[in-house]
């Protein structure tokens, strides 16, 4: 019987409900499913013209339908399937009332082209200037719009939805955003202002002004045929990485009230860690010092050292210069042992989920541990010759998995770990 | 659980229509100054930032032109904030300084999206136009000045705070949730120091388009926030307000004075479909701070906005004696940037041993002539979200 708290005195942090969403379908089971059997859910682009694109190719959520379609209602919709999937799970609260916050990692929001364009088409004159789309904005016409653009909106829909308590948090760090999501939760609990918290992730942003954004930044593959074999982590051919919508959702108690109550715990929250670089806007530090610091404040935050951790999944983009700075700085913190760590990238086969990547790619870090087998990183066919991880290539491994660190590094300095273990330590 | 620490108020960064730096804004709202400029985007009414040399803070012009205007805004306040705090430079402390930003979203190219718009609307609009216009016409690092969290990233860059960096987006709700979990954290423990706060660019007409498709800009003529029942709606407002938080003991231990504590933060969200549910949410706040009526000074973000600053203003009425300062009036709304605003001025008035005077021809505000030693500063959102702050003088 493990004591309802860590070896630093804070109240345990377990997982008792998870969902989630990505372009392989709805569902841990179909996801996992899918995952672990190497399919690619990147498609060529539906949804918009592709027409001048250099990449053509995402991981769309084509199958669920949203009317009106905006990105910030699907992200919505995601996040709400997601949650509803967690909370079934977990079986905490009752119906549209959860017993704590709310901590959402969403895409930053803004006025869409479609309903930039429907008010453009409003002004009666034949040059118009955006002082003329000011005045034709009023009088309520627009006024969904507003609701609907506001940063704070998503996360609005999802506290009235599901009664969560307190102000709901939005937030943002890039590609980093769904660990911190779940920091705030592990932190919060933590603290015992809460034995429950609702960390959930979204993001539904592939839409053409977001697909140029990062193709300007050269971010993205342009290995748009097959789609499905664009995404390389750890390729010596790998060329970036792939837009993908995603949502994960985990409902995080403190051990002590997941076991009052009879839950089920699917997994433990060991560690969590973060640490900024200062060093550029989008490249991080040449000497990894701050990735390293913050993969070593999250095994010090769980008390844990090197030896302990049997599985990476990594944040693992496949853009040159991820893979080459993930390799670097894992290296230099797990030493000589990374080459007997298995490694593997989600993004592979579900692409860059952005916002929702963290909590994505924590239930399947978490779905790895119940299954003791470790999805692919599928188009492995050219390892890079000078990223010495033992990665997990095109076929899952069945393996022994105690503990899981699961890493997250995003634009503007942003690094977040997390180490996931099956049972308290 | 070990016991709560006391959170100190050490550092105060604060840029706006009204100046630079904390003399500046005390002579400002000494002189009931209030920089309002309606002819500019006529009729909507706007309080423009101050004129302001962004080197100060900024040295590199290359970072300078890495951000759009409310970047540069958080990163001077942000700047200011830690020279407040005498932590500029300092990078044992800056290694480890955990940082939560309230932003939005940066600035669009308005020329690349009106040409696109015109275009449409002349029917020039092959599938893929969209698609070339905007790979041949946006500047490839402005999604950089773009990104919320990127604001956070050049405090990172340019000051070298780089403990923890969080971002929280949700217009006024994301500073109180800001500054009510750093001071959460430094409570339990969990962070010594930290920087919080937001900024706003005001001057943007994709932002009055936004709020315009909510009717919530205020035109014609300009009026205090208590003035406005007929004709509701705020003035977007320029600014940046930071504050750095630390506990009692970090600060004693480096020897650095407070301008004041910050004892609570408390937030919420009403369901405001129900009216009355906000007053009611206020009522509920107000007692969660445990501060009763004689607490004196309330600063307030209220926005202009109907039907919720009629709900604020009758959860004010409610509350007898309370000398109100409505800190719209003077800086105009400025969404994320408004509470840490309010309590950097609040903080201020504490250190210096007097409210400034009230900016109401209403009477709504009234004077207060002895020494402020507790303030509530209050949030309530234009559409959502409520949060209150307990600021104290140290004893």
């Amino acid at each position: 019987m493990a004591t309802p708290r860590d070896k630093f005195g804070r109240p345990i942090v377990v997982v008792t409900g998870m969902g989630i969403v990505t372009s392989l379908g709805a569902g841990k089971t179909d996801n996992w499913a899918k995952l672990v059997a190497g399919e690619s859910g990147i498609k060529t682009v539906t949804r918009f013209p592709i027409d001048g694109l250099r990449s053509t190719m995402a991981g769309t959520i084509d199958f669920i339908d949203v009317d009106p379609f905006t990105s910030t209602r699907l992200s919505e919709r995601i996040a709400e399937i997601a949650t509803e999937e967690a909370l079934a799970q977990s079986g905490i609260g009752s119906k549209g009332d959860f017993p704590g916050p709310l901590f959402l990692a969403v895409a930053p929001v803004e006025t869409e082209w479609p309903q930039r364009l429907e008010l453009g088409r409003t002004v009666a004159k034949r040059e118009f200037d955006y002082y003329d789309m000011l005045r034709a904005s009023g009088g309520g016409r627009f006024a969904p719009y507003h609701d609907r653009f506001m940063f704070g909106s998503v996360a609005k829909f999802l506290a009235e939805n599901f009664g969560t308590k307190g102000s709901p948090i939005s937030l943002s760090t890039a590609c980093a955003s769904g660990a911190t999501a779940i920091q705030l939760g592990v932190e919060a609990i933590r603290r015992g202002e809460a034995d429950a918290a609702l960390c959930v992730a979204t993001d539904g942003s592939v839409n053409p002004e977001a697909v140029v954004r990062f193709s300007l930044l050269s971010a993205l593959s342009t290995q748009n045929d097959p789609p499905q074999a664009a995404s390389k982590p750890f390729s010596k051919n790998r060329d970036g990485f792939v837009m993908a919508e995603g949502a994960g959702a985990l409902v995080l108690e403190s051990y002590e009230a997941a076991t009052a109550r009879g839950a089920t715990i699917l997994g433990v929250v060991a560690g969590c860690g973060e640490l900024t670089d200062s060093f550029h806007r989008t490249r991080s530090s040449p000497d990894g010092k701050p990735i390293i610091g913050c993969m070593r404040k999250t095994l010090a935050d769980a008390g844990m050292v090197p030896e302990q951790i049997d599985h990476i999944n990594a944040h693992g983009t496949a853009t040159p210069e991820n893979d080459k700075m993930e390799y670097l700085t894992t290296s230099a913190v797990f030493g000589e042992q990374i080459s007997k760590i298995p490694v593997s990238s989600n993004k592979s086969m579900v692409g860059h989920t952005i916002s929702a990547a963290g909590a994505v790619e924590a239930v399947f870090s978490l779905l790895t541990l119940e299954h003791q087998r470790i999805p692919p990183t599928i188009n492995y066919d050219v390892p890079d010759p000078s990223i010495h991880f033992d990665v997990v290539g095109n076929k899952a491994r069945d393996a022994r998995v105690t503990a899981v660190m699961s890493n997250s590094f995003g634009f503007g300095g942003q690094n977040a770990s997390l180490i996931l273990t099956r049972e308290p330590a | 659980m070990t016991e709560r620490k006391e959170v100190w108020i050490t550092g105060i960064g604060i840029l706006s229509s009204l100046g630079e730096g904390l003399d500046a804004h005390w002579d400002a709202l000494n002189a009931k100054r209030i920089n309002v400029d309606d002819k500019r985007f006529a009729p909507y009414i706007i309080h423009p930032l101050a004129p302001v040399s962004f080197d100060a803070q900024i040295p590199k012009k290359g970072d300078q032109r890495q951000m759009e205007a409310w970047q540069r805004i958080g990163t001077y306040a942000a700047g200011l904030a830690l020279d407040s705090a005498g932590v500029k430079g300092n990078q044992e402390i800056l290694s480890r300084m955990d940082m939560i930003v309230a932003a939005g979203g940066g600035e669009r190219d308005l020329a690349v999206d009106t040409a696109i718009l015109n275009a449409d609307a002349h029917g020039n609009f092959s599938p893929g136009f969209l698609n070339e216009r905007l790979m041949s016409e946006l500047r490839p690092t402005l999604f950089l000045a773009q990104l919320s969290n990127l604001l956070a990233g050049n405090i990172a860059i340019v000051h070298g705070v780089r403990g923890t960096s969080r971002t929280f987006m949700g217009e006024e709700a994301s500073s109180i949730d800001a500054a009510r979990i750093a001071v959460a954290r430094i409570e339990a423990g969990q962070s010594d120091i930290a920087l919080v706060g937001g900024a706003y660019n005001g001057e943007r007409l994709d932002l009055l388009v936004l709020f315009e498709f909510g009717d919530f800009n205020l035109t014609g003529e300009f009026t205090p926030v208590w003035a406005r029942e007929n004709n509701s709606g705020f003035a977007l407002g320029s600014a940046g307000a930071f504050l750095v938080l630390e506990s009692r003991e970090h600060a004693e231990a480096r020897g650095v004075k407070p301008y004041a504590k910050l004892t609570k933060v408390v937030a919420d969200l009403a369901q405001r479909k129900q009216p009355g549910a906000v007053t009611k949410s206020l009522e509920t706040l107000w007692s969660k701070l445990g501060v009763g009526d004689d607490v004196g000074v309330v600063v307030t973000g209220a926005t202009g906005a109907e039907p919720v600053t009629s709900e604020e203003r009758a959860f004010l009425r409610e509350h007898q004696g309370l000398a109100v300062r409505a800190t719209g009036t003077m800086f105009g709304h400025t969404v994320e940037a408004q509470f840490p605003l309010g309590v950097a001025l609040a903080a201020l008035s504490i250190s210096r041993g007097a409210l400034f005077p009230p900016n109401d021809p209403t009477g709504f505000e009234v004077e207060k002539s002895d020494p402020p030693t507790q303030i509530v500063v209050m949030g309530t959102g234009h559409w959502q979200g409520e949060g209150m702050a307990l600021v104290e003088a140290v004893k």
